[in-house]
């Protein structure tokens, strides 16, 4: 096994600042937006963009809520172990609203396939779109394509994207590991 | 990441207490979506499951069905009045009919103790016990202890006394396993006749006064006199039984502490508590059933992620 630092905690930076200005130019007040991290990996990278929003850019409050999509997977009983859930938290309703969905690696689409099934639960949103770290091109398995991406990255199947974050892992750093 | 360490859920006996652990943290999040204005999801929408009742049954028929149907599962229903059963076929061949419908899973309640360990060595479905006979009632245990977990932040150490018939009772077994299990103290408390003899070899204490057994403990699970199970008669009178076991208001105000109320139902209003206890403050018998979904569900869906 080997691995080599896709991104560094420098390089990170300076793309989640791109994103949330990208965010601003499409949401301004985000009023009418809220913001959907996709549990568990993408929370870390929801969770950030939204401090960087309210600090760095202004933006006085925004909607920040956490989808866990354990329940609505199309794998379930095709994996050797069960499939274990995390914590869905959304205390707000996203009827009409604009959802941005977070997660921090784009790959075969098809989390966030499941995520469109489980967001209906909690209301119609007036519109979806898809923000993520790292968008791995040519491994897709459905028509699923970001609306915002940090980084995209030409991975072959046996190679794995592996986002580490300050919060989590100690330090901000994405490895690209050769299995 | 963790799988429960069985294939069926035949009793609390076959459990560790890790797999209990697994059941509680999954329910918690069932027991999200459960109150989300949206209730359903689809985990085991490729998924048939029988249930199939020998024996009578409202909130665990229900409480089975409801969280089946939550997980979007196919469910079908037996009930053994309206059988051949009636007309003298076995328990193998009623199920094996059934299963060759392409069922992948039974829930089966039955009034004799370990039908659904027999029936786990001769079909290939996962069985869940919903009730075999005096024996087991895994799932009521696991949702009386989700419920005090629930209430009182956790089981370890408390202290917990079940009043009433223990010796007819399935649910007095399987709570004994899962309390002691999870390193709960435990009485039983009943009259003589209806406390087994052995009782104690299972690490129970044992008192006949109610008043002191209340007044050691957290919790009061309070069970049915099972009536359709007495062969012989076991106590005097049912209103000599009320006034020695049964708890009431003013019994419960007397204590030392806020002890808190359980009851598995069917409640004999007056026989066992009264109206006032059962509708009281202390009272978390309607928590019981909301957890008992969310608590089916997680079994189903942990022994339905181990079919292949």
């Amino acid at each position: 096994m080997s691995q080599k630092v896709l991104l560094s905690a420098k390089e990170i930076n300076i793309i989640l600042h791109r994103l949330a200005c990208q965010l601003l130019e499409n949401h301004l007040d985000f009023k009418e937006t809220v913001l959907i991290g996709i549990q568990p990996r993408g929370i870390f990278l929801a969770d950030r963009l939204t401090k960087l929003l309210k600090e760095e850019y202004g933006v006085k409050h925004i909607d920040l809520g956490f989808l866990d999509i354990t329940f609505y997977r199309d794998d379930f009983r095709r994996g050797d172990k069960p499939l274990e859930a995390n914590k869905t938290k959304i205390d707000f309703l996203v009827e009409d609203k604009k959802v941005v969905f977070i997660d921090d690696v784009l790959y075969t689409g098809r989390s966030i396939r499941a995520a469109l099934t489980a967001i209906q639960s909690f209301g119609r949103p007036s519109e979806i779109e898809l923000l993520t770290l790292i968008d791995r091109r040519f491994s897709r398995h459905l028509p699923i394509q970001p609306n915002y991406r940090g980084r995209q990255v030409d991975a072959i199947n046996n190679e794995k994207v592996k986002v580490h974050w300050k919060e989590n892992e100690g330090e901000d750093v994405i490895y690209l590991i050769n299995k | 990441m963790s799988e429960l360490s069985v294939k069926h859920l035949l009793g609390i006996k076959y459990l560790n207490e890790k797999d209990i652990q697994l059941i509680f943290e999954t329910a918690d999040h069932f027991k999200e979506v459960i109150n989300r204005s949206i209730k359903k999801v689809p985990s085991l929408r490729d998924i048939t499951i029988a249930n199939i009742f020998f024996e009578n049954s409202t909130r665990t028929k229900l409480s089975f069905e409801l969280a089946e149907k939550r997980l979007s599962a196919d469910v079908i229903n037996f009930s053994a009045g309206q059988s051949s059963v009636k007309k003298g076929e076995t328990l193998i061949d009623t199920v094996n009919n059934i299963l060759s419908m392409k069922v992948d899973m039974v829930v089966m309640r039955h009034p004799n103790p370990g039908a659904g360990i027999f029936l786990s060595k001769h079909v290939k479905a996962s069985i869940v016990n919903a009730g075999d006979g005096a024996h087991e009632h895994p799932t009521q245990a696991l949702l009386d202890s989700y419920s005090i977990r629930e209430k009182l932040g956790d089981v370890g150490g408390k202290n917990v006394v079940i009043v009433g018939d223990i010796l007819h009772s399935r649910v007095a077994l399987s709570n004994i396993f899962a309390l002691k299990l999870q390193g709960a103290n435990v009485k039983v408390c009943g009259p003589r006749t209806l406390l087994p003899k052995y009782i104690e070899s299972l690490g129970v204490g044992v008192e006949t006064d109610l008043r002191k057994a209340l007044n050691w403990c957290d919790v009061a699970n309070m069970l049915r006199i099972q009536n359709e199970r007495l062969d012989i008669s076991y106590f005097p009178t049912t209103r000599e039984y009320t006034q020695q076991f049964g708890v009431n208001k003013k019994l419960l105000d007397s204590l030392d502490k806020k002890i808190v109320i359980m009851h598995p139902g069917p409640i004999n209003r007056g026989v066992e508590i009264t109206t006032d206890v059962a509708d009281s403050q202390q009272s978390i018998i309607l928590n019981q059933v909301e957890n008992g979904v969310a608590i089916r569900m997680a079994v189903i869906y942990l022994l339905a992620s181990k079919i292949k």
